[in-house]
């Protein structure tokens, strides 16, 4: 059966399997990762909150040893309390991960491939989302389902006909704003055929919290034969 | 003239009947600091109560999903509201309560530079907060978030008066953090005590510095967007209408602008109080004050360069974006060199526990969480997913609350027994601490993790299949605990004030200015100032206290019923002349009454009839002038410790000059950020190059750089011929005429040159800064008439010449800007075809 047929089924019975009663995963959750950049984030999420806890930990340490025992704190003059702790360690583990996000950063966004990807429109406007698809043959439109297919990044190229919105995928990445007048990119990419919760992120009226949208990433056939035109099929 | 001192109560007697403030009706004439300062903090409380109730209702919606407790509508203004309260009418004017009431207290002095702007700037904060709450009362709060991004909360898609509201509302409020922010920093500058050279002064002074510095510069951004937006609402100027030369993102960059540096305007008096408090807990003065001041400083330029991380997900390049997650992430190295200096002083001193040091354990634990998932959110990936999200309302909460309302509450407690003279006799503050504590890390530490399993700020309902229902669950529990926190501080408070036990000086042992005052402090603060001669964090109050009570110190007695004090040299500290004061005045009042009613008209669209109002809010201001000054040279007068000082009249720069110029800067930021708003629109905004410019011609602006650059000529002359006690008339008038003629010359370019304002963002801006201009060569004019005004009345002498004096630097900067926008406006046109043509 595929994703479609399934979703179209029994909707809700299909995004409740997928929220399993642990912590990080549920439908919309960014730590349950299904691309490379959501993937990626979710790393970069685990290595600073270890990096944080540990962080917190040794602060929570320093303050009970200078309050409690100020003989043994005071083995280190004020100077180097200041040096060491206010300059030296941020100094380091600040410019450690300004790097590693910086290149991550530049992995993420969508700079041009040697094999073009597949473009794919988003249009927000008060409240709903409808997707075109310039690379099809068929002028093919979509109401708050995105189809994609699976495993090729895609470019999303994200407007507004009104307010300010934000799409976002978590658990494919990152999020982009929709900002009249502008045409942002963010590329897209699930690692699986699956369905996956988008919402809009950016405050945008009386109907913000009701504007979620589907991403349906299908197998490449599958993708193929919506494109030539089961679309409508697909929709009801 | 002096007399001699008799006892400390007669001195008491006399000083008190100068300086003490009015009862009963006669209270609203109150211009004291101490009046001022506690109307501030009180005010700002029971604002911190609506906002927490508010707070409680959206806890209460979001507690299930698909919750039906209110409607998006109400829900809207409900979360826009608690926003808008917690930072404008709350968190904002308690710091300037703080700092009014404690600044001079610390400093050794009687006053600020400027008590009545400072009772002028109370009753614009109580109007224009009524008028924001009265508005929610009304059901017509605002609804576009407290960051009211456009085009949400432009006409077409907040028609009502709800966006209104808070932009005329909220404008008016900061006038008090501009005239607060004014005042404070020519104080700490210019009126401290003898001695207490910049290296002396207590921390605090230093933290409120660059606090109030940063308000200068940081909120004009703000009151500008704020006045552009409310021109296209009123008037239709297209400044953020895409389809129109517009942009939605110059409101973001303007308002974040100031929004960036607010937070820190908002942590660092806090962190002033901390280094302030913790070293008498740890029984030592602060170790590392260089240091801390470097990182101050360090702070607040790095807090105007690290606005763009609210819009990571606006489609910046991704280089630029690098720019300013370093700058974000930098700013941690600046908050870390404190931290370290806290720890550095308690291992190093004799570290006691009392309340006070039980808030700021819970601070640090607090604020260092809020700080990591800081440097965690200035990273551009993570900030793409987390941005937008609940992680980011924990993270605020974090820092606010971690690094505001925890040491506020350490600060109330340390400072509570000064205000009333009474320490607590029951020990509520302990279980109340627990509550607040656990209670606000229940509300906010799992609201991490819901936002990174993607829910979304500013959503009403949330279906359940998103599976967040039992972290909201939790967070909504904690919120209820954290209300009965605040409530038990509210009771013990109030049991402290009305049933603690007295004491006599310095409960805490304390080594800062204020504990050696009586307690509680009278309207006079010292019956004589002291004179430093250490750093002020260091001394004995015990010794100093009964000594100043005798009389002993500078201007230890009552003379011509004027309220004195002393001003000095801004770096040395050196004595430097007597201010005398104004005293008690209905006047701001009366002028904050006619600015409300300007508002209000504007507010329900009686565009023409709110000149009028606006009209005699000008005059009374004018009439501010009346009491001031002297009809006849005075000459140096005694001032105690057989010493004399002239007064500050007949001095070269008082602090009224620096207010001046310290307004200019406010002034010039406000500038600046309209320069850039043209600028931005023709480097980003789709709808450029307009389809027309202006057309003018060359006439016209060569008369206007003529006399606008003939008017500070012919006022410098003025000034020169004044000082060789001649008669400055000729040239102040042809000032004035010059002035004028600017004035007049600038209105036909708008009207002759200037194609239609509405049609295209190029004309709107240019239409704003000639009309900035406008407004400043009539203002600069009625400096003019004003200097006339005084010389014709007998005011002004070669000796008193700071009438003519104090218009200088306004002159210079009203033809300056004039330049500057003539000359952007006339070479736009040119640049835009330059540009097409390499496009």
């Amino acid at each position: 059966m595929t994703v479609a047929a399934r979703l179209r089924r029994r909707p809700l019975a299909y995004l409740a399997s997928l929220t399993i009663l642990s912590g990080c995963t549920g439908p919309l959750s960014a730590l349950d990762p299904a691309g490379p950049a959501a993937a990626s984030t979710a790393t970069l999420w685990w290595i600073m909150f270890s990096g944080a806890a540990v962080l917190s930990l040794l602060m929570a340490v320093l303050v009970a040893l200078a309050f409690l025992k100020p003989g043994i704190a005071s083995l280190w003059s004020a100077r180097s309390w200041i040096i060491y702790g206010g300059l030296v360690m941020p100094g380091a583990v600040l410019s450690a991960l300004l790097i590693a996000a910086l290149v991550l950063g530049e992995r993420m966004i969508a700079r041009p491939l040697e094999q073009p990807p597949l473009k794919v429109a988003a249009q927000a406007r008060q409240w709903t989302w409808s997707f075109a698809y310039p690379d099809s043959r068929r002028a093919t439109l979509s109401v708050n389902v995105l189809h994609i297919p699976a495993g090729e990044p895609v470019d999303v190229t994200v407007t507004t006909t009104d307010v300010i919105h934000s799409f976002w995928v978590p658990r494919l990445g990152g999020k982009i704003d929709a900002i009249p007048g502008h045409r942002n990119v963010v590329r897209l990419q699930a690692d699986r055929p699956g369905v996956y919760g988008g919402v809009c992120a950016e405050f945008c009226g009386a109907g913000h919290s009701a504007m979620p949208f589907t991403v349906l990433a299908h197998e490449p056939e599958e993708f193929a034969a919506i494109m030539a035109g089961a679309i409508e099929e697909a929709r009801r | 003239m002096s007399g001699r001192v008799a006892t400390p109560l007669r001195l008491h007697r006399q000083l008190n009947e100068i300086w003490a403030s009015g009862r009963g009706v006669k209270r609203l004439a109150a211009v004291n600091h101490s009046v001022i300062g506690t109307r501030f903090m009180i005010t700002a409380l029971i604002f911190f109560g609506i906002g927490g109730l508010l707070a409680m209702l959206i806890r209460a919606q979001l507690a299930t999903s698909r919750s039906a407790f209110i409607g998006p509508d109400l829900y809207n203004q409900v979360f826009t509201m608690h926003g808008t309260i917690m930072m404008f009418l709350f968190a904002i004017p308690m710091f300037e309560g703080m700092a009014i009431y404690l600044l001079p207290k610390l400093l050794g002095t009687r006053d600020l530079a400027f008590p009545r702007l400072g009772a002028f700037g109370y009753w614009c904060y109580l109007f224009g907060g009524a008028i924001l709450i009265a508005a929610m009362l009304a059901g017509a709060a605002p609804d576009s978030g407290w960051f009211m991004y456009t085009p949400l909360s432009s006409s077409a898609f907040t028609p009502g008066v709800n966006a209104d509201v808070w932009l005329l509302g909220i404008t008016f409020v900061e006038i008090s953090a501009v005239t607060a922010a004014v005042e404070l920093v020519v104080s700490i500058l210019k009126i401290r005590a003898p001695g207490m050279s910049l290296n002396r002064m207590p921390i605090f002074g230093w933290y409120v510095l660059v606090t109030a510095g940063m308000m200068v510069l940081g909120f004009p951004p703000l009151i500008l967007g704020s006045i552009l937006l409310e021109l296209e609402r009123a008037f239709d100027l297209p400044f953020f209408d895409t389809a129109r030369g517009g942009d939605a993102l110059l409101w973001q960059h303007l308002f974040w602008l100031f929004g960036h540096p607010e937070v820190y305007i908002i942590f660092l008096p806090a962190a002033g109080a901390v280094s302030t408090i913790l070293p008498v807990f740890a029984q030592r003065e602060l170790t590392g004050y260089r240091a801390v001041v470097v990182a101050l400083v360090a702070l607040a330029f790095l807090s105007f360069g690290l606005w763009v991380h609210h819009m990571f997900a606006v489609g910046i390049p991704h280089m630029a974006l690098a720019f300013f997650s370093a700058a974000s992430a930098a700013v941690t190295i600046p908050t870390a060199v404190q931290i370290f200096a806290w720890i550095a002083t308690l291992a190093h001193g004799r570290p006691r526990f009392d309340i006070p040091m039980l808030w700021i354990f819970g601070f640090l634990f607090v604020f260092i969480l809020g700080g990591l998932t800081g440097v965690m959110l200035a990273m551009v990936p993570f900030n793409w997913q987390a941005h937008d999200t609940q992680f980011v309302t924990a993270h605020l909460h974090y820092v606010l609350v971690g690094g505001f309302i925890f040491p506020l509450v350490a600060a109330l407690y340390y400072w509570l027994p000064h205000i009333r003279g009474r320490v607590p006799a029951f020990r509520l503050s302990m279980p109340a601490f627990w509550l607040v504590f656990i209670g606000f890390n229940v509300t906010f530490f799992m609201m991490h993790l819901t936002g990174l399993r993607g829910m979304p700020r500013r959503v009403g309902t949330y279906p359940v299949e998103a599976g967040w229902d039992w972290l909201n669950l939790i967070s909504s529990i904690g919120g209820f605990i954290l209300t009965m926190g605040f409530a038990l501080i509210v009771v013990d408070v109030f049991l402290q004030v009305r049933y603690g036990r007295r004491f006599r000086r310095n409960p805490w042992k304390a080594r800062t200015l204020e504990w050696a005052q009586p307690i509680p402090p009278p309207a006079y603060n010292f019956a004589s100032l002291p004179w430093i001669t250490r750093r002020a964090d260091t001394l004995e109050p015990a010794s100093i206290g009964p000594e100043l009570a005798a009389g002993h110190g500078y201007l230890g007695f009552a003379r011509n019923g004027w309220m004195e004090t002393l001003g000095v040299d801004i770096t040395s500290g050196r004595m430097e002349h007597v201010i005398v004061l104004p005293r008690q005045t209905y006047l701001p009042f009366w002028t904050a009454l006619a600015v409300a009613a300007f508002v209000l008209s504007f507010l329900f669209s009686y565009y023409w009839f709110s000149l009028l109002p606006l009209g005699i809010a000008f005059i009374l201001l004018l009439c501010w002038t009346r009491v001031t000054g002297l009809d006849r040279d005075n000459g140096p007068v005694v001032i105690g410790r057989e010493e004399i000082a002239p007064l500050h009249y007949e001095t070269h720069r008082p602090p009224s000059w620096w207010g001046m110029i310290i307004a200019l800067i406010a002034d010039a930021a406000f500038y600046g950020s309209l320069v850039f708003s043209p600028l931005f629109l023709w480097l980003t905004a789709p709808a450029w190059p307009p389809s027309q410019t202006l057309k003018s011609g060359m006439v016209v602006p060569a008369l206007l750089v003529a006399t606008l650059a003939a008017a500070p000529l012919c006022a410098r002359r003025a000034v020169a011929l004044n000082a060789k006690s001649r008669s400055p008339v000729l040239w102040l008038a042809a000032t004035a005429i010059l002035q004028f003629a600017s004035l007049i010359l600038l209105v036909i370019l708008m009207r002759t040159g200037l194609p239609a304002p509405t049609v295209h963002a190029y004309n709107a801006t240019s239409f704003a800064l000639l009309a900035y201009s406008v407004l400043h060569t009539f203002l600069a004019a009625v400096f003019s008439l004003f200097g006339l005004w005084r010389v014709w009345a007998g005011y002004v002498s070669a000796r008193r010449s700071l009438d003519l004096r104090i218009a200088t630097p306004l002159h210079d900067y009203t033809a300056i800007t004039g330049f500057a926008g003539i000359g952007l406006v006339l070479l736009l046109p040119t640049l835009i075809t330059a540009g097409e043509a390499f496009r």
